[in-house]
């Protein structure tokens, strides 16, 4: 994207410098608006635009059988989490996952508009108060990772971060027995 | 008559009132628009000061200069005057100075609407800037976002500052655009068919179109939150059946066509400056303004693109990105047009010329970042990073503010009538050029590295230092240059030589003048027959001057006259009002409506209605006269009706395009009810309304009667009798529709409790504010009838009227219908 961009840009810049030239052939109207006004725009356009939709459709959540449910509740200016698998405990500041596998975490917020957002292991998701919004993420390999609220919500928006603990299969299972705090 | 007597019999009737004395009364554009934009300026300069205070405090880790609590503050502000305060009313204030002499004509439609505009964004604007410096200015960011602005987190009346100021500043866009719309349709030059008008003129109706349609959901989302606010209506909570998700759409509803409506007049600068520069004519115009309107369009399928992490699905999410994706084209098609006209001509390096080579490398780069950002997960990574304040950096200062750099040095010549003496512009041009790139360039990169926006403050660890200090010299740069822009203009005002009539040789008529401007543009008005008038004839202003053209008879009154929209053809003559200090008065007691909302005085509240309703008769009371004025004689053989006489009067025209920001209004409350119906957890709610079929069938038979009544009246009055036993009706018809909407207030199911009660409340008040000013109305036309201010052949405003009424009704039946019937179905 970036290399497309700077040659787009050079492109640009180029016609724009050419034009200072004193002697330069005519080029029809029609070529400027139709071929680089339209036409160019539009294929480049319609390549991205696909592009995008297919890495999108590839990370959305899907079934399957190993996909773990956690819930992911903001608030002024923390995080709670909860386990499907762990019906009575709950997390604060730190969501424990296992890693290697789909993790689908329902984001909801108690009170203002939050956003759910660990950038090494996937895109923002907004906790709206009354929504449940499903994100679903994935750690290739155990290990802490830094996240963020990434929607303004007020004094405390700058500190509000939390961490992301991907275990092992093993951790994992002791999380699961209650040896991990 | 020599052309120095016509000029003085000219000025007597046109000028404003000498000294400080007429800036209050002044209702001409030539004041008004060049008060607007050394008002938007003074806005701007505000803003920039608190970006400054922003880089100041990013510009080290953990810097202790300002706290969350006055950070907020000042990030919030700066983007509120920034957008609402500078960008809108420079364009405003570009067109109200402009428009009336590149179209040749002498005023805009309606002088004291935009004296009356002026003032309320002044006053509004005020309230805005003493919140800031009381310490309790906004601070949930400008887009504003309910939970974090409603009463529960944010009890102060900061949040309160935000919604009632900016919706009083709104109404001076509002203004703005029916005024523009009706002055670019109705107000030219004899001949200046529409495919003949000035680009910036096609620029200036689509944006101002776009401001009738795009300020509506804004402000009925202001209103909503602030009725949650003050009254506990739960529009955006989602416990009680409101939504939060609704402000975000209403915002972004408006806030995307915005960023479209600070691009397009640039856009229009640029399209009227560049072919000068280049000595050659537009390339492609057809195309560009095709461009210009289907960016329009395509700027309302966008919202969305704001809302790619709240959850959307991604079908949704596809067809918008798809949108955004799509508005690149026209985009396209406009610069490549422009570097065809670069092509084309022999560019030239002149001081705006300059401006505009900073506008193509800026916004070029802009409109590339944004295509990324358009890309759905691309946009779930640098949402709300630093990344995303470069690109709309770049996007608005690229598109916006380098064209009107280039506006300002282009035009200056116009307004003071000098010659630039001092080369500091070349060195102011080069420092804010190095300047904004050094700042935004790092910070696209810091906030790749995962900056977020908004932040106060950030750790030495995060490694964001260098970057941010970088980043904030070369906002100090930019600064240096603006002060060295302010420097030379003022230099350039009070001291640099005389200049001649025409110093870029260009082709529209803004100079075919003398300069600075007379209060009254044309002496005589052109017969305008190419794009290009001055090119095409080099002589044209010594021949208006000797009044060749048409209006060339200086009278009693201000005249203009209209044209007929697509062909140009002579339609009727207008008299302005004179000076006046009702506009101000009018802003004044507008402003104490909202001062007593904003302070919670609520009796004030009723008696600034009354005052606001009194000061409009008195208003519209002003124009018109007694007596049946006869053909006027324009010139060259021609004679027109005036407009009191006409059907479609400047006031029809004013009314329709009120009436079409109206509509956008009730169509997003209409929007907002369907919204939190279908998509709003909470629902259904735990009461319905009651209906009754008594007051719906007499609800609806009042509205129907009044639309008869109407028009009874006006065939009455053509048939040169008094119609006052139909506006009699017209009134017992619209009390009685009244009285109907009002019991549906009164019984909407408990409004704080759920907000399905809390919209039947404000549909009901909605209509109900329609019925009360239907019926001002008529009681306004039998005491004109009564007067003799109407008579068969001054019909006017029972037109207009009729306009008023028909909208009432429809939406009357319309809310009736939509309480009652839904009732039923429960």
């Amino acid at each position: 994207m970036l290399t497309g961009s700077i040659l787009i840009f050079a492109l640009v810049a180029i016609l724009v410098a050419a034009s200072f030239r004193s002697r330069k052939g005519t080029i029809q109207d029609r070529f400027w608006v139709l071929i680089l006004g339209i036409a160019f725009p539009a294929t480049v356009l319609l390549a991205l635009l696909g592009y995008g939709l297919f890495v999108g459709e590839r990370l959305l959540p899907r079934q399957g059988a190993d996909v773990v449910q956690v819930a992911a509740e903001g608030r002024q200016w923390d995080w709670r989490f909860s386990y499907d698998d762990l019906p009575d405990q709950t997390t604060e500041g730190v969501l424990h996952i296992p890693a290697g596998r789909p993790v689908d975490v329902a984001i909801t917020s108690a009170d203002v508009v939050h956003s759910f957002w660990v950038p090494r292991l996937a895109g923002k998701m907004d906790a709206v108060p009354g929504r449940v919004n499903v994100l679903r993420i994935e750690a290739d390999a155990p290990g802490t990772f830094a996240g963020l609220s990434a929607e303004f919500s007020g004094r405390g928006y700058n500190n509000f971060t939390f961490d992301v603990v991907a275990h092992d299969a093993a951790g994992w299972s002791n999380f699961l027995t209650g040896e991990t705090e | 008559m020599n052309a120095l007597q016509r000029h003085r019999k000219l000025d007597l009737v046109w000028a404003s009132q000498p000294g400080f004395r007429g800036w209050f009364s002044t209702v001409n554009h030539n004041d008004l628009g060049r008060l607007f934009l050394i008002t938007a300026f003074f806005f701007f300069l505000i803003g920039g000061l608190l970006a400054m205070l922003i880089r100041t405090q990013l510009a080290t880790p953990g810097s202790a200069f300002a706290g969350p609590e006055i950070y907020n503050q000042i990030f919030t502000m700066h983007g509120t005057i920034m957008m609402f305060l500078f960008a809108i009313p420079t364009f405003e204030g570009l067109a109200v100075y402009l428009l009336p002499k590149i179209l040749g004509s002498r005023d805009l439609a309606f002088p004291r609407l935009t004296a009356y505009g002026y003032w309320c964004y002044v006053f509004g604007g005020t309230m805005l800037l003493v919140s800031m410096v009381l310490g309790i200015a906004p601070d949930g960011g400008w887009f504003m976002y309910p939970p974090l602005t409603s009463s529960i987190y944010s009890p102060g009346i900061n949040t309160d500052f935000w919604l009632i100021g900016i919706t009083f500043v709104e109404i001076s866009a509002i203004a703005a655009a029916v005024e523009i719309t009706v002055t670019i349709l109705k107000y030219r030059a004899p001949g200046m068919s529409l495919d003949k008008m000035p680009i910036f003129a096609w620029y200036a109706l689509v944006t101002s179109l776009m401001i009738l349609t795009g300020f509506p959901p804004l402000i009925l989302g202001s209103i909503l939150l602030e009725l949650e606010r003050a009254f506990g209506l739960p529009f955006f909570q989602a416990d009680l059946g409101g939504d939060s998700l609704l402000w975000q759409h209403l915002f972004w509803l408006f806030g995307h066509p915005e960023v479209y409506i600070i691009f397009l007049p640039a856009a229009g600068v640029i399209s009227t400056v560049l072919p000068v520069m280049c000595r050659t004519t537009l390339l492609g115009y057809g195309w560009i303004v095709a461009a210009a309107v289907a960016l329009a369009f395509l700027s309302f399928g966008l919202w969305v693109h704001h809302m790619f992490t709240t959850g959307i699905p991604h079908m949704g999410l596809a067809f918008f990105s798809a949108a955004s994706t799509l508005v690149a084209v026209p985009t396209g098609v406009q610069i490549f047009a422009w570097i065809g006209t670069m092509w084309k001509g022999r560019p030239e390096l002149h001081l705006p010329m300059l401006h505009l080579l900073g506008f193509f490398v800026t916004f070029v780069i802009g409109g590339l970042t944004g295509v990324m950002v358009a890309v759905v997960p691309f946009d779930w990574q640098a949402h709300d990073t630093a990344f995303i304040t470069a690109h709309l950096h770049y996007v608005l200062f690229g598109g916006f503010v380098f064209p009107m750099l280039a506006g300002i040095y282009y035009w200056l010549p116009h307004v003071t009538g000098r010659r630039r003496s001092f080369r500091l512009g070349e060195l102011a041009f080069v420092l804010i050029f190095t300047g904004f790139h050094v700042t935004f360039l790092a910070m696209h990169w810091v906030g790749l590295m995962g900056q977020r926006r908004r932040i106060s403050t950030y750790l030495p660890e995060d490694g964001w230092t260098t970057i941010n200090l970088i980043s904030s010299v070369g906002s100090f740069v930019i600064a240096i240059g603006f002060a060295i822009v302010i420097l030379e203009v003022v230099l350039n005002t009070v001291s640099a030589r005389r200049g001649g009539r025409n110093p870029w040789r260009a082709g529209t008529l803004e100079w075919a003048m003398p300069t600075p401007a007379p209060s009254y543009n044309f002496a005589s008005l052109p017969h305008v027959t190419g794009r290009d008038p001055l090119t095409d004839d080099p002589k044209l202003p010594h021949a208006l001057a000797r009044g060749e053209g048409y209006l060339a008879t200086p009278g009693q009154w201000r005249e203009t006259l209209t044209v007929d929209i697509a062909s140009g053809k002579p339609d009727f003559h207008v008299i302005y009002p004179g000076n006046t200090r009702l506009p101000i008065l009018m802003a004044a007691v507008t402003g104490v409506f909202f001062l007593s909302l904003l302070l919670k005085f609520y009796w004030t509240v009723p008696l600034a209605v009354i005052g606001v309703a009194a000061l409009v008769w008195r208003w519209v009371w002003a124009l018109g006269r007694a007596e049946d004025l006869p053909a006027q004689d324009i010139g060259h053989g021609i004679a027109l009706p005036n407009a009191a006489s006409v059907d479609r009067s400047p006031g029809w025209w004013g009314s329709l395009f009120l009436l079409t920001a109206n509509a956008t209004f009730f169509g997003s409350l209409l929007f907002g009810f369907a919204f939190l119906w279908t998509v709003a957890p909470g629902w259904p709610p735990p009461v319905w309304f009651a209906p009754s079929m008594v007051e719906l069938g007499l609800g609806i038979a009042g509205a129907g009667g009044s639309a008869v009544a109407i028009r009874m009246a006006t065939r009455t009055n053509r048939q040169g009798a008094q119609p006052m036993f139909a506006l009699g009706l017209g009134l017992v018809a619209v009390l009685i529709l009244a009285a109907a909407l009002g019991l549906l207030m009164l019984r909407a199911p408990s409004p704080d409790q759920h907000a399905y009660g809390a919209t039947l409340l404000v549909l009901g008040g909605y209509g109900l504010f329609h019925a009360c000013l239907t019926a001002l109305m008529f009681a306004f036309l039998a005491a004109r009838i009564a007067r003799g201010f109407t008579s068969a052949a001054r019909r006017a405003e029972f037109a207009i009227v009729r306009l008023w009424v028909d909208y009432m009704a429809l939406v009357g039946t319309f809310i009736l219908l939509m309480a009652h019937v839904t009732g039923i179905s429960a």
